[in-house]
């Protein structure tokens, strides 16, 4: 009963928007790099810094959009080590994607550290605040939780759409699947695989860094360590969840977050008082698990993901 | 620009682009601490003298070596099968939840109890990467996002058993276990020396793991499977079963590193008994190019660095994050390093 009566608020609705977007920014960042045949385990690691740069520049006085470009022109610049190492060198995506998400979180509290080395709690800036959209906001119980947020979550949504778009409707959405599917026909067709490959990771990269920054420039206005708290890894299991589909991916992230703003709820609850708060928050952490091993019987991989193209190798 | 094999491997190649590799991290480890307004040679000064420059230094060192070594060995082996366990951290917790489990529950004498927690503790972590590994070969689920989720789960797992039923009444409130009976712990290999037989239970493990791979069958076939699964497959190397032996032998080598954390450092368990032991296990392994005694060599010069940079950012106003992003920069240029030994790039 608890259970209906929290889902018929709101206030949940829109807590579940809030909790996805970050997870949708990134979602689709680590989907985009995976099409085209690269997976990204920088995106932990992408994540923390973009959280960083996004909330360090509006500190340092800049505003909130610039504050986005920043922390995605950051994100942009590991995803280019990235795919620097991983796809003209070829080397392992398992080896590369991990020293770049070490590489990004140190190098992120190491800058944490000299800018602000005196301070026990870190400074806040003001974030987006939540917007309106006329008419539609107005509507009961949708129209407070969809209608009411801020400028990154209507974002978040928009680029799923624009992913969705890309992927499936543009020669350059054909190119990145196909680099993704089988290489050897892009390069037939004249065209560039490394250079696509490369292409998707520094933009899936950047997009990677939004859903970071979210965190400090939407949801939490601070930086934190351990903020982003293995949200870069429920990603990777979201993108197999959605069968490697912007559509599907987004339906994860949203169910994703409803659990999590449920159990957060539920921690309020009579149940909550016997059952140890810990029990709650493992529950994302099972959750992605429990859908990597439902997808694991009809996951459409992408034929060619993990496998380095090398031209002239056959 | 493409890759092209080298016709023939020559010895400069194969020490040279290592050593670049090096003395590059030494450069941009240099950068940062310009960059925090330090002298780069004073502070790479500090960070080996905090690493070197006194007994108790050196003590230090070997004993963060120690957990590192486990969970180098750890990855290594599981590595070099291509079963990609980023669980280390998960096994550690494992292996020093049962030490403790063991240690302060049954009531056994110390002799006794000192290798049973071991064998518990090695048995917990093998089971802790099996789940995954399982996972992995009957439904093809990948092993590094679970692994990686794994950790998440346990160390929440355990706080809930620190604020419960593993609390200790004496803590003062503190989430921690009650400690190891003196008995139970490891002694000091030498009296009057701050370092423990974990230390030489690491070096001994580092031995087995070599004599495995490079004299039975089961390392000649975790390397097959590594190299090519299909190749291994086709030779009739039972690769699942392969597979779940690598997970056994690589989560019970990172949950020796719990059970010589507790039962021969900190005598109990408490949330931060690891600062992330198990992902610098990957740095400590790539580092050592997978080798089991390189690991060995690895897990000491990445210690003396954590060590040394703590030290240093003591002394002068540069953040000791300095040694992570150095040893993450290390781990890419190393990569990098490897493939130029093998291969020339080439225009066109």
């Amino acid at each position: 009963m608890e259970i209906l009566d929290i889902l018929m608020t709101a206030s949940f609705w829109g807590a579940v928007l809030r909790i996805a977007s970050p997870l949708i920014f990134a979602t689709m960042g680590e989907l985009i790099c995976e099409r085209a045949g690269v997976l990204n385990l920088g995106i932990e690691g992408i994540m923390v810094i973009g959280a960083f740069a996004g909330w360090m520049a509006v500190y340092a006085g800049l505003g909130l959009w610039p504050g986005v470009m920043v922390a995605m022109a950051t994100g942009m610049l590991f995803g280019l080590l990235h795919a620097t190492l991983t796809v003209p060198l070829g080397l392992s995506q398992h080896v590369v994607g991990l020293g770049v998400t070490l590489l990004a979180t140190s190098s992120a509290y190491y800058a944490y550290r000299l800018a602000l080395p005196e301070v026990t709690s870190p400074p806040r800036i003001e974030p987006f605040q939540p917007v309106d959209i006329p008419v539609l906001s107005d509507l009961p119980l949708l129209g407070e939780s969809l209608f009411s947020q801020t400028p990154l979550t209507y974002l978040a949504l928009a680029t799923v759409a624009v992913v969705g778009f890309v992927l499936y409707r543009t020669p350059l959405g054909l190119a990145l699947r196909a680099a993704g599917e089988n290489p050897s026909a892009v390069e037939a067709q004249g065209l560039s695989v490394t250079a696509i490959r490369m292409g998707a990771v520094v933009a899936g990269s950047g997009l990677m860094a939004v859903g970071g920054a979210f965190l400090t420039m939407s949801a939490f206005s601070s930086f934190f360590f351990e903020m982003v708290n293995g949200r870069g890894w429920i990603c990777i299991a979201l993108v197999v969840f959605g069968a490697w589909r912007p559509g599907k991916a987004l339906l994860g992230a949203i169910l994703f977050a409803a659990f999590d703003a449920l159990q957060i709820r539920m921690q309020q609850t009579p149940l909550g008082a016997v059952v140890p708060y810990q029990i709650f928050l493992m529950v994302p952490y099972v959750l992605s698990i429990l859908a990597l091993v439902l997808m694991s019987r009809r996951a459409e991989v992408p034929e060619a993901l993990m496998v380095p193209y090398n031209r002239g190798e056959r | 620009m493409r890759l092209e094999p080298v016709a023939s491997q020559t010895l400069g190649r194969t020490l040279g682009f290592p050593a670049i590799a090096l003395a590059l991290t030494v450069l941009v480890a240099s950068l940062l601490a310009m960059l925090a307004g330090a002298n780069p040679l004073a502070t790479l000064g500090l960070i080996v003298n905090g690493a070197l420059g006194s007994k108790f230094a050196v003590l230090e060192t070997l004993n963060r070596a120690t957990p590192l070594i486990f969970t180098g060995l750890a990855v290594a082996v599981a590595f070099r099968a291509r079963l990609w366990n980023i669980g280390a951290e998960a096994q550690l917790y494992a292996g020093a939840l049962v030490t403790v489990l063991v240690g302060t529950r049954l009531g056994l004498p110390g002799p006794v109890a000192i290798p049973v927690m071991a064998m518990a503790a090695v048995a917990a972590g093998a089971l802790m990467l099996l789940l995954p590994v399982m996972l992995k070969v009957r439904l093809g689920v990948d092993e590094v996002v679970t692994t990686l989720l794994l950790n998440f789960i346990m160390l929440l797992f355990i706080s809930m058993l620190l604020e419960g039923p593993l609390k200790d009444p004496m803590g003062m409130g503190w989430p921690k276990s009650e400690a190891l009976p003196r008995d139970a712990r490891l002694p000091r290999i030498v009296d009057g020396l701050r370092l423990h037989w974990g230390f030489a239970l690491g070096l001994i493990s580092a031995v087995v793991v070599w004599f495995i791979q490079v004299r039975t069958t089961l390392g000649y076939e975790i390397r097959a499977v590594g190299l090519n699964p299909e190749a291994a497959r086709f030779a009739g190397i039972p690769v699942r079963s392969v597979l779940l032996k690598t997970a056994l032998l690589s989560g019970g080598l990172a949950a020796l590193a719990g059970y010589s954390e507790v039962a021969g450092l900190k005598g109990n368990l408490t949330l931060d008994l690891s600062p992330g032991f198990g992902y610098t296990g990957i740095i400590v392994a790539m580092l050592a190019l997978l080798h089991p005694l390189g690991v060995v060599v690895s897990a000491l010069f990445v210690a003396g660095i954590f060590v040394g940079a703590d030290s240093m950012s003591r002394a002068a106003e540069v953040p000791t994050y300095i040694a992570d992003i150095s040893l993450a920069t290390a781990l890419l240029f190393m990569v990098v390093a490897i493939l130029m030994t093998r291969f020339n790039l080439v225009r066109g």
